[in-house]
């Protein structure tokens, strides 16, 4: 099977000023179809490069990426543009939805852009099928201004998954909302990841790290951990846990 | 990206910003407003110009005695009487491609018939001078050259002349006295209206001038001879034909000063358009600097609007927008913008030479083609001036912008 990332000895060096500062270096990894994977680390280890060239934004100073078999780092900014809307699902800690835009129409986004040009009934179905997935779709005509945090995470999730991605990329996705919350996301990519669906996510809570698969830590550029989750979080059942923790201390009142 | 879809992306980021979008479309809406009413007011005012110049006849060349370059005190025409009947018989002979002539003579008397009186301008003219003027008659006709030869005490009427004297009654072959001397009535003029200098064409009495030498001035010089050229390509020639004749005529040596004063219709016709481009001039170039101010108003609030949305600009851009998606983006509300601002600015301009129209009198033109080429125009400051600000937008590193504040 071919791996859906596939990093060779990846080299990232910034030039701040007369000093090279190197963010990621010598950085090799392989995500399979169907990982769930946490990319975890104390600001500046690195993740947050790895973030952006995994995400096709940034290119590697050094190395080979290969997307889904494809290898990424000779291709131009419009190349780069039409292959984060065709493999790519992002997800960021600030939601990033388009403001005063309905929830349908921040979903309808990825499919405006690239080569595709499909029917506006098609773009509006499909934007629809999204928002039933992350089970938005009552809200659809909201604007981004009248849903709650978790609610805007899952119009952005959405929003990812809408053109069918090789990947979802979530960078923080819980870092703006409340613990209950945080697991209402996991428990959204959890069922998605049962779906099929590979999942990479940067975060730097060990908690949520625990609701993914496998973890890889990285420290000053380098990776220094890369294990499969052992007791992994099943965000049903830490919800359950959850509410029956509250109904309790109601009871103790 | 589907460019209807921009459009409506464009449409709702300028509505969202009502009141700012209305500010900076203001320089366009001024600019365009002022080449239009500048375009309506100048072609309304050029037309009702050449209206008039055409009442004086058809090719009509003006000889007046006096001379407006003569060296010190310059008198009015036909200040200086030097003209005499026989230049103007000499014009109609030695001058090729001249068709008609007729002297004139000019007094303002009081005309009477019964117990109304009127103080109107009596000419004294040819029988051809109907013709010459194209001046038709509502009853009667002219007099005749039997009535030019015997200075027979014959007349024609004007139109305001006849109200003023007869009312309703019917002129024609009525008595009226011109300083007591009574004329018969041949014939009543149509309405010609006001001149280019303002006067009413129809308050007068048409004489044949021999009798309006003989009976009522008693002079023996002209005040000019109306000449008429077979077509509008000789003109030129025959007027200066006129001079050197008259020059020789009236034996002034090279080196001095005419003792008369030729004028060509077209001439006349050439100071009004003369005049109405120097204003063409005024107004276009305030139109052009108002129409430049705008567009750095465009320009200035696309960068606000460049530097507000960054973010968005970098969700787009992740999500899979090229720079020419997000270029195109901005250089569409550019355009948007300005060209609404054109069409604000052509229907003010519509408007306000309506009202000055009105108050003036004059007709309002618009030709089609600057109603298009202004708004044309109005686009086209939208994309000059939404060109930077677009590329701006574009250039923007995706992350940088993702991560703005």
């Amino acid at each position: 099977m071919q791996p859906v990332i596939s990093l060779e000895s990846i080299w990232k060096i910034y030039q701040s000023g007369d000093v090279e500062v190197t963010a990621v270096r010598d950085v090799s990894l392989t995500v399979m179809p169907g990982e769930f994977i946490a990319i975890m680390g104390a600001s500046g280890s690195g993740k947050s490069t790895m973030m952006n060239t995994l995400g096709c934004l940034d290119r590697p100073t050094r190395g080979r990426y290969l997307l889904d078999g494809v290898d990424v780092s000779g291709l131009t900014r419009d190349a780069l543009a039409d292959l984060r809307n065709q493999k790519i699902g992002f997800i960021f800690q600030g939601f990033n939805l388009l403001s005063r835009t309905s929830a349908l129409e921040n979903v309808e986004l990825p499919m405006m852009y690239g080569g595709h040009r499909l029917p506006a009934k098609e773009v509006r179905e499909r934007a629809m099928v999204a928002l039933e997935l992350v089970g938005l779709a009552k809200r659809f005509d909201h604007t981004p201004n009248r849903l709650s945090g978790g609610q805007q995470q899952r119009v952005a999730i959405a929003r990812a998954l809408v053109n069918q991605p090789a990947m979802l990329l979530a960078d923080e996705p819980t870092g703006n909302l409340d613990s209950r919350t945080s697991i209402e996301i996991m428990d959204a990519f959890q069922t998605l990841n049962d779906k099929g669906i590979t999942i990479a996510m940067v975060t730097h809570e060990p908690d949520i790290a625990r609701y993914t698969k496998r973890n890889v830590v990285m420290r000053d550029g380098v990776i220094v951990s890369d294990i499969q989750v052992k007791d992994r979080f099943n965000a049903k059942d830490e919800m359950r846990r959850l509410d029956e923790e509250h109904q309790a201390a109601k009871l103790v009142k | 990206m589907k460019l209807t879809a921009t459009f409506r992306i464009a449409l709702r980021a300028l509505k969202r910003n009502k009141m700012r979008s209305i500010l900076t479309m203001l320089g366009i809406i001024i600019g365009v407003g002022a080449v239009i009413a500048m375009v309506g007011v100048g072609n309304g005012a050029k037309a009702q110009v050449e209206a008039q110049i055409a009442t004086l006849g058809k090719n009509m060349i003006l000889v007046f005695s006096g001379s407006m370059t003569s060296s010190g005190a310059k008198g009015g025409y036909g200040a200086a009487g030097t003209m005499k009947v026989e230049d103007s018989v000499s014009i109609l002979r030695e001058v090729p491609g001249v068709t008609m002539v007729s002297p004139e003579i000019r007094t303002y008397a009081q005309v009477a018939a019964g117990n109304q009186n009127w103080y109107t301008s009596v000419l004294g003219e040819s029988a051809d001078y109907f013709e010459m003027r194209q001046w038709e008659f509502t009853g009667g006709s002219a007099f005749t050259e039997q009535d030019i030869r015997s200075a027979n005490k014959v007349g024609v009427i004007g139109k305001t002349t006849a109200e003023q004297i007869f009312g309703e009654e019917d002129p024609v072959g009525q008595i009226i006295r011109v300083k007591n001397v009574p004329f018969k009535i041949t014939g009543v003029l149509k309405s010609k209206g006001f001149s280019l200098g303002g006067s009413d064409q129809d308050d007068v009495f048409i004489v044949p001038y021999t009798t309006a030498m003989k009976r009522l001035t008693g002079a023996t010089v002209l005040r000019g001879i109306n000449v008429q050229s077979a077509s509008d390509d000789a003109t030129a020639r025959v007027t200066d034909q006129i001079s050197l004749l008259l020059r020789q005529r009236h034996n002034i040596r090279p080196g001095h000063d005419d003792d008369f004063t030729v004028r060509s219709q077209q001439d006349l016709a050439d100071v009004f358009t003369a005049q109405s481009k120097t204003m063409t001039i005024l107004l276009g170039a305030i139109a052009s600097v108002s129409l430049i101010v705008g567009g750095i108003g465009i320009m200035n609030i696309m960068l606000v609007s460049v530097t507000e949305r960054t973010r968005e600009i970098g969700i787009r851009m992740a999500v899979g927008a090229h720079g020419w998606d997000i270029m195109l983006q901005f250089l569409i509300e550019a355009v948007t913008l300005s060209s609404l601002g054109g069409i604000i600015g052509i229907g003010l301009g519509f408007g306000t030479a309506k009202t000055i129209s009105l108050f003036l009198g004059w007709p309002t033109m618009v030709p089609v083609f600057w109603v298009v080429g202004s708004f044309l125009f109005s686009a086209a400051i939208g994309v000059f001036f939404g060109l930077y600000p677009a590329k701006k937008a574009a250039a923007l590193d995706p992350i940088d912008a993702l991560r703005y504040e």
